[in-house]
């Protein structure tokens, strides 16, 4: 007979959680493996029927991400010198030669600069309201905290064209600086919301210490309660990030040249020169990556219990 | 170190008034602790001289000097809190070195060795210095908590309840060190505490309080044998006064309603007939549980004869304390 136990789950058990865990592992992750695979497909295996599992690697999509091309005749092409690079042999192998950079690489650091610039600004004011909220006596608190929680009722694109007026009467339109206070405006009510909830649950004994201790409320603040609420903090900045990196009305609403951002621009590169899918798979991919960094990096932080024990309950 | 005035305080919270007009004098270098039950007010007191409340009324005055406008910072004082409230996120050595980096302070690096050094030495934690706060015992954490405060020469200490979550050993070693700490310091120090062997062990005063209100202030010795009212003469005392009515034993001068017997108080030998119905062998003591005309006395037996249940003992009482019917004490 086997020893049986309330807390340690039994081997089927086990069995049975791990099995649950890899099936909706492959669900979600199959969309990522198709979107990796078809970036490094020729273009007729990525719209082969059926789809092909096996291919032959090939790094044309991300040539075909990163510059614009034109189709030559045979004769221009063999008047011209050997190709010197290796992605200029990719291109001429298709008849046509480079004619200069795309936009994806601006695009992308827009989407970095909005993405990570609200995230900040978000984090920071949301960490400042949430600690106000949390240990002060500010009037109309809980009116205030619902007003700020309403701004997350509306679905964005319904308020998309008063914002797209306001920003344009304020020359905020196509700016980073206008999409970075509109993204931080979204986020903030979850900034705050979450972080309050995190703040609520340091203890004011600390800051009543620190406060004791010859310290400044805002020396407090920032030595005692902030590296306690990095927990939150981290989370709510990855909460933040995900949401502007991937917003997508707003961006194809207000920006079209210089602010504009990934998620709006990746589409487009279908319409250049037929339906370049592998491209398009590879800008997803790069796209990718930020997030899954800097979620990577904050990991750590995500663990709870950082304060566990230190105070008796 | 200082003397701290307290004038006509007083705190409420919606409708408790949780400090009612309590007015103190802290002399400097007295070990003062404030006696009484959960909710009497004495962690109200602490919070309002540490300047983590404001008073509604009154004044508090540290060497001489009101304030109630000053931030805790500014008022030079010393706490340790009922919860241990170590940072956890920072290890003991800087735990103790907290309030001496603060820009109050801002002591050098080499002064914060040395004393954070001498501190753990005698807190015996020394070999504890470098674990992350949380990676400590009860008693190690409330250790800390003491020495974070005794690593500083404010002008008062605020202790509240610091012994209450350690276990008794470690309790009666705390006590008798933080007493020769204070001696040798020649420290003020406000001690709460409901716990009535710390209060009479410790103190050079004991205030005892009641609903908020200070209801006597004395030294150890003048609160147990000269207590103002019933409340205060249950408050200390072990085994417990005994409160019987007054016309027990005859003798009672007019408008007693209530005699107060201490086990001392009870002369065995002469006098009523009492049935004992328990005794209680403590080692050092042994423990009467007696009945008389339906009601009980606990009182400690004379020369340890042998008492069984069910024996008589006559008893009377000597030098009793009289109350009167709202429990004032009358003679």
């Amino acid at each position: 007979m086997s020893s049986y136990s309330i807390t340690e789950p039994s081997s089927r058990q086990k069995w049975v959680a791990g099995s649950l865990v890899i099936a909706y592992a492959i669900i979600t992750l199959l969309p990522l493996v198709w979107i990796l695979t078809t970036g490094f497909k020729s273009p007729t295996d990525a719209i082969a029927y059926p789809p092909k599992v096996v291919f032959e690697p090939s790094l044309e999509g991300y040539v075909n991400l990163f510059t614009t091309r034109t189709r030559v005749t045979q004769e221009q092409l063999e008047a011209l010198p050997p190709p010197a690079t290796w992605y200029e042999e990719i291109v001429r192998d298709r008849d046509m030669v480079i004619a200069g950079p795309s936009r994806y690489g601006e695009r992308f650091l827009n989407s970095v600069i909005i993405g990570f610039g609200s995230t900040f600004l978000s984090v920071f004011l949301g960490t400042l309201a949430a600690y106000a909220f949390s240990r002060f006596k500010v009037p109309l608190k809980d009116d205030l905290l619902f007003f700020i929680l309403s701004t997350r009722m509306m679905p964005p694109i319904a308020v998309a064209i008063p914002i797209f007026l306001m920003f344009r009467t304020l020359g905020l339109s196509d700016t980073h600086l206008g999409m970075i206070l509109l993204y931080t405006a979204v986020n903030i009510s979850l900034a705050v919301w979450l972080l309050k909830g995190f703040i609520d649950e340091i203890p004011r004994e600390y800051e009543e210490a620190a406060l004791i201790d010859g310290y400044t409320r805002f020396q407090a603040f920032y030595k005692v309660v902030l590296p306690q609420a990095a927990t939150g903090i981290a989370s709510t900045a990855i909460f933040c990030l995900i949401f502007s990196w991937n917003e997508y009305a707003f961006a194809v609403l207000l920006t079209s040249g210089t602010a504009q951002t990934a998620p709006p621009f990746i589409p487009t590169i279908i319409g250049v020169g037929g339906q370049d899918w592998p491209a398009v798979a590879a800008g997803a991919t790069l796209f990718l990556v930020p997030v899954m960094v800097f979620t990577i990096l904050l990991r750590k932080h995500l663990l709870r219990g950082i304060t566990f024990g230190a105070v008796r309950k | 170190m200082a003397e701290v005035r307290l004038s006509n305080l007083s705190k409420s919270f919606g409708d408790t008034d949780a400090v009612d007009d309590v007015t103190m004098n802290i002399p400097n270098g007295a070990f003062v602790t404030l006696l009484g039950p959960t909710g009497a007010g004495k962690t109200t007191i602490l919070r309002l001289i540490a300047g983590l409340e404001t008073p509604d009324q009154g004044d508090v005055q540290i060497g001489g000097r009101s304030v109630v406008a000053d931030t805790p910072a500014q008022r030079n004082v010393a706490m340790v809190f009922q919860q241990y409230s170590l940072y956890p996120h920072l290890s003991v050595r800087e735990n103790l070195a907290f309030p001496l980096r603060s820009p109050l302070l801002k002591t050098p690096e080499a002064e914060i060795e040395r004393k954070v050094a001498e501190v753990a030495e005698v807190l015996r934690i020394s070999h504890k210095l470098n674990n992350k706060a949380t990676a400590l015992s009860g008693g190690e954490m409330q250790r800390v908590s003491i020495g974070r405060a005794l690593v500083r020469e404010p002008s008062i200490y605020l202790m509240d309840e610091p012994l209450s979550s350690l276990d008794a050993k470690l309790r009666s070693d705390l006590r008798i060190e933080l007493k020769r700490i204070q001696a040798n310091l020649g420290a003020t120090l406000l001690y709460v505490t409901h716990d009535q062997i710390e209060a009479m062990t410790m103190a050079t005063h004991v205030g005892v309080l009641d609903h908020g209100r200070l209801v006597q202030f004395g030294s150890p010795r003048e609160i147990y044998e000269n207590p103002v009212n019933l409340y205060v003469a249950g408050r200390l005392g072990q085994p417990r006064i005994n409160v019987l009515p007054a016309d027990m034993f005859g003798g009672a001068p007019t408008g007693a309603k209530t005699i107060g017997l201490r086990p001392e108080h009870i002369a065995q030998g002469e006098g009523k007939s009492s049935e004992v119905k328990r005794v209680e062998h403590l080692g050092d003591q042994i423990r009467l549980h007696l009945r008389l005309d339906g009601h009980d006395i606990v009182t400690l037996s004379e020369n340890y004869q042998t008492v069984e249940p069910g024996d008589t003992v006559a008893i009377q009482p000597r030098n009793p304390l009289f109350f009167d019917a709202s429990g004032a004490r009358i003679a």
